[in-house]
């Protein structure tokens, strides 16, 4: 066996709330050998101690939503021969991504006394609206044993194995009973990548997206089960627009069924 | 014939544990009636019923003492002998050995209750498996299988027009008719007659044998639905670009839980990790969906990009090619892919429509 | 990378750790994505294994994954493999990390191989595009080191560009060795470059040049499939019967032994019914666009 270098791995947040980063140091059981395999050299998070790049591998988890963040990326994408965002903000905005649907300036004149202070950019960016990214970890946070397995890979010589498929298809290798068949509960599962272990369907409750679109996902057919189930087209987008709504599929579905049914109808086969 | 009453049915299962079974059987949890590891009788669903329907699934409280008189919920054998998820191996880098961790001790598993288009479902896989799959034949030759005569198909059933229900006709070890107070019972291999040699029966009056066939008969009359499968696999093959599949695929959500709720569906990844210190690789078998779009990607392209051309191929695969590869359908009409489709998308719709409009042609516009 | 073998015992799980390792010995670059990976078996490993020219192994490297490979050497040598990956997928590019002596496990070999048998006494006519020289290479070694088999050997090969021929150095001692054994070669590219000595078109414009003798041959193609489907069409056109042209097709395998299911197509399980199949037994099947 080839003696493997230990490589040098860089943790970054921009606008989060530092719940994905946290599953690295919640990693228990995984943390002696990961010290072991790799070398955290800069972790604000962790430790003080902070080595300048480049890196070989840095996370980055939160949004792009000021233009010190935008400059900070790019500088950080130099850095770094691997990059990989973490979490539903560095994959699709986050939930702050919201705000992209309202008038971000109105926001700032009445939320701050002196306005002119403030620096934001108008919306919430994923980081692969600035930089190229090797790899998306999505979730909201992410997931440890996905996080785990993808630094395991690349230790390996590989990409991560990063699924593309629907919850449903965990929920039920898990033998968790489907919420929407047995108890009517609109779930984003059928329409969501998998990666959390089906985490919420496992108590009982539906889906809300956090780890966004899986595979080219049919929001559509799932739009109009949810208000056969009782929602209102308003309550049906709202589903879509959440931690996530910012992806491009979750934000075109929710668009659609606030636009309307004659609009909804758009795209569907005649 | 013979009869086992209530006290009898406790015994056969305390046997069966005593013989070192692990139980398997019916019990609910969350919403269901799931198939799990079960104690005794007590964990079975007495009293229980369900109401099934396309996307839709409720339990009922029927208030009576009956064990069975459900027709089935989400799980199938499939879940015990072709597990969702087995480690296949451990390899480990060490010295001069290859250290293939070995299968934990697995205690044979005794079902109890399936129904006869379960038990047919494990012949079908059966094909599949037995000679190629190790671990799916030991599970399977260890098994022991208690059969419960269908009472109470549900509205998505269609076992009756597919040959292989509601009554238990092959597959049991033993298989119980549930009647008033107790069951009628047969035995239908060695392993059966010694387990029922063991319990305290007595000789079926004549209308309890009676009433057995009158179950089927309410039965076979109670079914949801039925499957025309006349000039399969012909029909699905000639109709590979009907305008149908584009229709269907619109509904679909392509979610995959057809395949997963399938007693049949034998697709599956193997899928290969690592450790963080790159000594230890494992092996893992998980259940896969022909439904995903990473399921036919193949060098650098993915096959099936379509959602159509996804719901085609499940669903020829199913009615069609699978007569073509294992001399047999690969569809039982327990309508468990009906019932669990969060839309409710319902096979025997879709053939139906295709045989309506057979020979009908996407017309490309493009 | 270093890799354990299986002990001896049971046999194991058909789907389980490969149960041969492999040493790999030299890493030949061939086109901008692909290069041919020799390896030879670790004493002892080798014991028994042989294979057909067509047939396929799977691959593995330690903790990565597993690969379906078509095996592009000389089956009279089944000891030193030669394997071509083109790096397109996870366990592809990760095939980019390995050096001389590395190791990688060996599952195999998998698949109905090309039908020598049918094509003797008659003419072998090879039809290739780009990397599907690749799986094909074995039966042309075959055919070349028993030339007395089989009466005329053609050759006929095409790439999109001259930088994407593998087996540059084979090529010319094929074209060197062609009139020595009567070996009937011609090379296309749909783009040449200033130094490009042979034709240029699709390699179907190569078939009146050959002036086929249908009645007489066997085909094997092997390339990208809408190539397949133009080259066995044109066969078909000139009169090569259909159960006399052969093609190899590639689809997501992950077992090799019919379980998985990846590698349907239509009835077909590609991993066992194929990778070679008669035009008769798939034609119909490759008209039908995602099946």
């Amino acid at each position: 066996m080839r003696e493997r270098a230990k490589p040098r791995v860089a943790v970054f947040k921009m606008a989060s709330c530092d719940g994905c980063q946290l599953q690295l140091l919640d990693a228990e059981e995984a943390l002696l050998e990961l010290a072991g395999a790799i070398d955290i050299v800069n972790f604000a998070e962790a430790s003080s101690h902070i080595e300048p790049g480049p890196y070989d591998v840095t996370l980055v988890e939160g949004s792009v939503s000021t233009p010190e963040l935008e400059e900070q990326v790019k500088q950080i994408r130099d850095q770094s021969r691997v990059l990989i965002t973490i979490g539903a903000c560095a994959t699709s905005g986050g939930v702050q991504a919201l705000r992209n649907l309202a008038d971000t300036e109105a926001f700032v004149r009445t939320v701050y006394p002196t306005p002119a202070y403030v620096k934001t950019l108008e919306r919430s960016h994923p980081i692969s609206d600035f930089v190229k990214v090797d790899y998306e970890l999505t979730g909201c946070p992410i997931d440890r044993g996905e996080l785990l397995g993808a630094l395991s890979a690349l230790l390996a010589g590989s990409a991560p194995r990063l699924s593309t498929s629907p919850v449903c298809v965990e929920c039920k290798r898990r033998g968790y009973v489907c919420v929407v068949v047995a108890r009517g509960e609109p779930c984003l599962g059928p329409v969501t990548r998998t990666g959390c272990g089906a985490l919420c369907p496992a108590f009982g409750r539906g889906c809300y997206g956090c780890f966004g679109p899986s595979q080219p996902p049919n929001t559509e057919a799932l739009a109009k089960r949810f208000i056969a189930l009782g929602l209102t087209p308003k309550q049906a987008a709202d589903k879509f627009r959440f931690i996530t709504g910012w992806a491009p599929a979750f934000r075109e579905a929710a668009d659609r069924l606030e636009r309307g049914p004659r609009s909804a109808k758009e795209g569907a086969t005649p | 014939m013979r009869f086992l009453d209530h006290q009898g049915f406790e015994r056969l299962l305390a046997t069966l544990a005593d013989d070192g079974y692990e139980l398997v059987g019916p019990t609910v949890r969350d919403g269901a009636i799931v198939l799990d590891r079960i104690e005794g009788a007590d964990d079975l669903p007495r009293g229980v019923g369900e109401e099934q329907g396309p996307g839709s699934y409720r339990l009922t409280s029927r208030g009576d003492g009956r064990y069975f008189a459900w027709a089935h919920g989400p799980d199938s054998a499939k879940r015990f002998l072709f597990p969702a998820r087995e480690l296949l191996a451990r390899m480990r880098r060490e010295g001069g050995a290859f250290a293939v961790e070995t299968a934990p001790d697995e205690r044979p598993i005794a079902f109890v209750g399936l129904r006869s288009c379960d038990l047919h479902a494990v012949a079908v896989q059966d094909r599949v498996f037995m000679h190629a799959d190790p671990g799916y034949r030991r599970r399977r030759e260890a098994a022991v299988f208690v059969g419960v005569d269908c009472a109470e198909p549900g509205a998505t059933c269609f076992c009756a027009s597919m040959g292989t229900g509601p009554r238990c006709t092959e597959g049991f070890d033993v298989a119980l008719t549930e009647l008033e107070g107790g069951f009628v019972v047969q035995a239908a291999t060695p392993t059966g007659e010694a387990l029922l040699a063991r319990i305290e029966t007595r000789e079926a009056t004549e209308a309890e044998v009676e009433a057995v066939a009158e179950t089927e008969r309410t039965a076979v009359a109670a079914m949801g639905r039925q499957m025309d499968e006349w000039d399969m696999p012909a029909l699905l093959y000639r109709n590979r670009l009907h305008p149908r599949w584009k229709e269907v695929a619109s509904r679909c959500l392509a979610c995959g839980n057809c395949t997963s709720v399938c007693p049949t569906c034998f697709c599956h990844d193997i899928v290969d990790g690592v450790s963080l210190s790159g000594d230890v690789a494992t092996r893992t078998r998980e259940w896969a969906s022909c439904f995903s779009e990473e399921y036919s990607w193949a060098a650098g392209a993915v096959v099936r990009a379509s959602r159509e051309s996804r719901y085609r191929q499940w669903l020829t695969h199913k009615f069609a090619s699978w007569i073509d590869q294992f001399g047999t359908s690969g569809c039982v009409g327990c309508g468990r892919c009906i019932t669990w489709c969060p839309v409710g998308i319902d096979v025997t719709e879709e053939v139906a429509a295709i045989r309506a409009t057979d020979g009908e042609v996407e017309v490309v516009t493009s | 990378m270093s890799l354990q073998s299986a002990p001896a015992g049971p046999p194991l799980d058909p789907e389980g750790p490969p149960a041969r390792i492999a040493v790999i010995t030299r890493i030949v670059p061939e086109t901008p994505d692909s290069s041919t990976y020799w390896a030879r078996f670790r004493v002892g490993e080798g014991e028994g294994y042989s294979f057909e020219p067509g047939q396929f192994n799977m691959l593995y490297l330690f903790g990565i994954g597993e690969v379906a490979i078509s095996i592009s050497s000389d089956p009279s040598h089944p000891q030193l493999l030669g394997h071509t990956v083109r790096s397109v997928g996870r366990v592809t590019n990760a095939f980019r990390n390995l050096r001389p002596g590395d190791e990688i496990g060996i599952r195999g070999p998998f698949g109905r191989p090309w039908p020598l048998d049918s094509a003797r006494g008659g003419d072998l006519v090879v039809v290739a595009g780009g990397v599907g020289i690749c799986p094909v290479r074995p039966a042309i070694e075959y055919a070349m080191r028993h030339r007395e088999q089989f009466r005329r050997l053609v050759l006929l090969m095409g790439a999109r560009e001259p930088s994407l021929f593998p087996y540059k150095e084979e090529l010319e001692k094929w074209v060197a060795q062609m009139r020595r054994i009567g070996v009937e070669l011609h090379l296309t590219v749909d783009q040449a470059d200033a130094d490009w000595k042979y034709d240029e078109g699709v390699v179907t414009t190569l078939f009146p040049k050959a002036n086929l003798e249908p009645d007489r041959t066997t085909a094997f193609i092997c390339g990208p499939e809408i190539m397949m489907w133009f080259a066995a069409r044109g066969l078909l056109e000139v009169g090569v019967p259909p159960q006399r042209v052969h093609v190899s097709l590639e689809r997501h395998m992950q077992c090799g032994v019919k379980l998985c299911g990846h590698c349907q197509m239509g009835p077909k399980f590609v991993c066992q019914d194929g990778p070679v199949f008669r035009w008769d037994e798939v034609g119909e099947l490759l008209e039908v666009r995602e099946l």
